[in-house]
């Protein structure tokens, strides 16, 4: 009994000092964004990294997601005879939930884990102490740039995500189960309001932020040989993973 | 120069650095031996400031940097080169674009500048040909080689250097210490060399330091280091001529095991 006491108070500790870590690692790296020089090349390098990485990804997860919402959408909706709102259920889960979500857990899978090994890698060979010996700030060199790539490619992957779910959804409302294309699209512009999508793009900006820090925060504090890196990997990745659903519920309640 | 006063540093139960008493004179080359695993490397990060001491004071040009923050930490660090043991070479890029990141990152030079230097630096360490693979292409002492050429390049006032001339042949052994000597006296800088080979070390050095069990057990010039009476340096000096003088050098080597 005491051991597990003492085991959990062991977890709780930890638990808090990661996520001081984090949220320090953060308040960082916003410091460091207005502290010239200004490294466009690699902030434009993370960017094309993020996007081209996830993209096919992303585009896959969510055609099939508004594939799938707009058979059991319909098999809901047809119970009471509403099948005409198809367009609009499918458009706005997307848009409020799935879009923003499926999005960021597909970048934490795909780049953040990146983020989290490519540090880890560079911290185990004493990269990371090297650029301190060189008097370049790591944060300032590695981590800012992946920071900001990834909020701005999180939400116009998400964008992306929105409109291939949407085509996905009326493919198979309106080629598969013969929902009338015109409703199908009125339905949906009825619905899906500006604030419906603005805050789907606010919890992509902020997921964005949450799988960029903890992948990164995860490589940069690693220790330990390929091992290491690999725990980094997989904790960022599920840290993240997880992190994102809960803000997500978070963010649900407060925005709406 | 580098003073270091009475400086401890314990990793858990392990303590590696047991109150070390240094003074690193102003440009000069000294070396710093002592057996594998007794802290050379960890002595060499505390000058740079990479760890800290647990206790302690490391004064540089009389300044108390134990307690320095980071911000003063990075002004200072200019001043410094460091060659890392396993050389930490950026591995996403090239040789040459590893030689060149502190060309651009401190100095103002245009880019034909810095090619013309990253060049003259690649081949002093007789690496031009390679200048464009990666890292990951290397053999180990081409990556030496490399990071030696890396931590030359901004002509630093103190450089540090962790075993420069380990796993490298012996004709290149020489080389990279003679590269080392003359860049010292052609900039007057300040240098700090740790090795175990002994012959490379009363060779080159101005100064020689000996750490055995945390501790500077004896410093003196080459010559004042051969004459040394103190057990540890005497047994070092032995087993590292025991190649040369096999019959003299058995019993040293099963005493010492490895
Ligand atoms: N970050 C660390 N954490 C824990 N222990 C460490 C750490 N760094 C070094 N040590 C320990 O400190 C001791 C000294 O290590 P160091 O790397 O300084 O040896 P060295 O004298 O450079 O040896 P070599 O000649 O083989 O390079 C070793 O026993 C090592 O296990
Ligand atoms: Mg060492």
């Amino acid at each position: 009994m005491l051991n597990f006491l003492s085991y959990l108070g062991r977890v709780g500790l930890d638990f808090i000092s990661q996520a001081g870590g984090m949220a320090l690692l953060f308040l960082t790296t916003l410091v460091y964004t207005f502290r010239p020089p200004f490294r466009l090349r690699l902030f434009f390098k993370q960017m094309e990294f993020v996007g081209v990485n996830s993209l096919l990804v992303v585009v896959l997860t969510a055609l099939f997601s508004g594939m799938v919402m707009a058979f059991q959408g319909y098999h809901a909706l047809s119970k009471f005879g509403g099948e005409s709102l198809l367009g609009g259920l499918v458009a706005l889960s997307l848009v409020r939930e799935l879009g923003p979500v499926l999005t960021s857990l597909m970048v934490t899978a795909r780049a953040g884990s990146a983020m989290a090994a490519e540090l880890g890698s560079m911290r185990v060979t004493e990269q990371i102490d090297a650029l301190e010996v060189m008097a370049v700030n790591p944060v300032h060199y590695l981590v800012v740039p992946r920071f900001w790539a990834a909020v701005i490619m999180v939400p116009l992957l998400t964008i992306i995500a929105d409109l291939v779910g949407i085509a996905g959804g009326y493919l198979v409302g309106v080629m598969l189960l013969n929902v009338d294309a015109g409703i199908f699209i009125r339905k949906m512009q009825e619905m899906v309001e500006w604030l419906d999508l603005s805050s789907g793009i606010y919890k992509a900006f902020v997921f964005g932020g949450l799988l960029s820090i903890i992948g990164c925060y995860k490589g940069y504090n690693a220790s330990g040989g390929a091992e290491g890196v690999g725990r980094a990997t997989t904790e960022a990745v599920v840290i993240a993973s997880v992190s994102i659903l809960v803000g997500d519920y978070i963010l649900t309640s407060l925005l709406f | 120069m580098v003073k270091l006063v009475d400086l401890y540093k314990s990793f858990g139960e392990q303590t590696v650095l047991n109150g070390i008493n240094l003074e690193i004179p102003r440009g000069k080359l000294t070396f710093i031996m002592g057996r594998s695993g007794t802290g050379k490397s960890v002595l060499l990060k505390h000058i740079i400031g990479l760890l800290k001491p647990d206790r302690g004071q490391i004064l540089i040009d009389g300044q108390d940097v134990t307690h320095l923050s980071e911000k003063e930490w990075q002004r200072l660090r200019r001043k410094f080169g460091f060659l890392f043991q396993e050389g930490a070479l950026f591995d996403s890029m090239t040789v040459a674009e590893n030689v060149a990141f502190p060309l651009i990152e401190h100095t103002k030079l245009s880019k034909k500048e810095i090619q013309r230097k990253v060049e003259e630096k690649l081949s002093q360490v007789g690496l031009l040909e390679a200048r464009n693979k990666y890292p990951a292409e290397l053999s180990g002492g081409m990556k030496k080689r490399a990071a030696l050429a890396r931590a030359l390049a901004l002509e630093p006032e103190i450089i540090l250097f962790d075993e420069p001339t380990t796993g490298l042949d012996p004709m290149l052994q020489v080389a990279t210490m003679k590269l080392i000597r003359k860049t010292q006296q052609q900039y007057g800088l300040t240098g700090v060399v740790v090795t175990h080979d002994v012959p490379i070390a009363l060779m080159a050095a101005d100064y020689i330091a000996f750490l055995n069990e945390g501790r500077v057990v004896a410093e003196g010039t080459p010559e004042e280091i051969k004459k040394s009476e103190h057990p540890f340096v005497r047994e070092f000096l032995k087993s590292a001529f025991e190649g040369c003088y096999p019959e003299e050098g058995r019993d040293v080597q099963e005493k010492h095991g490895d």
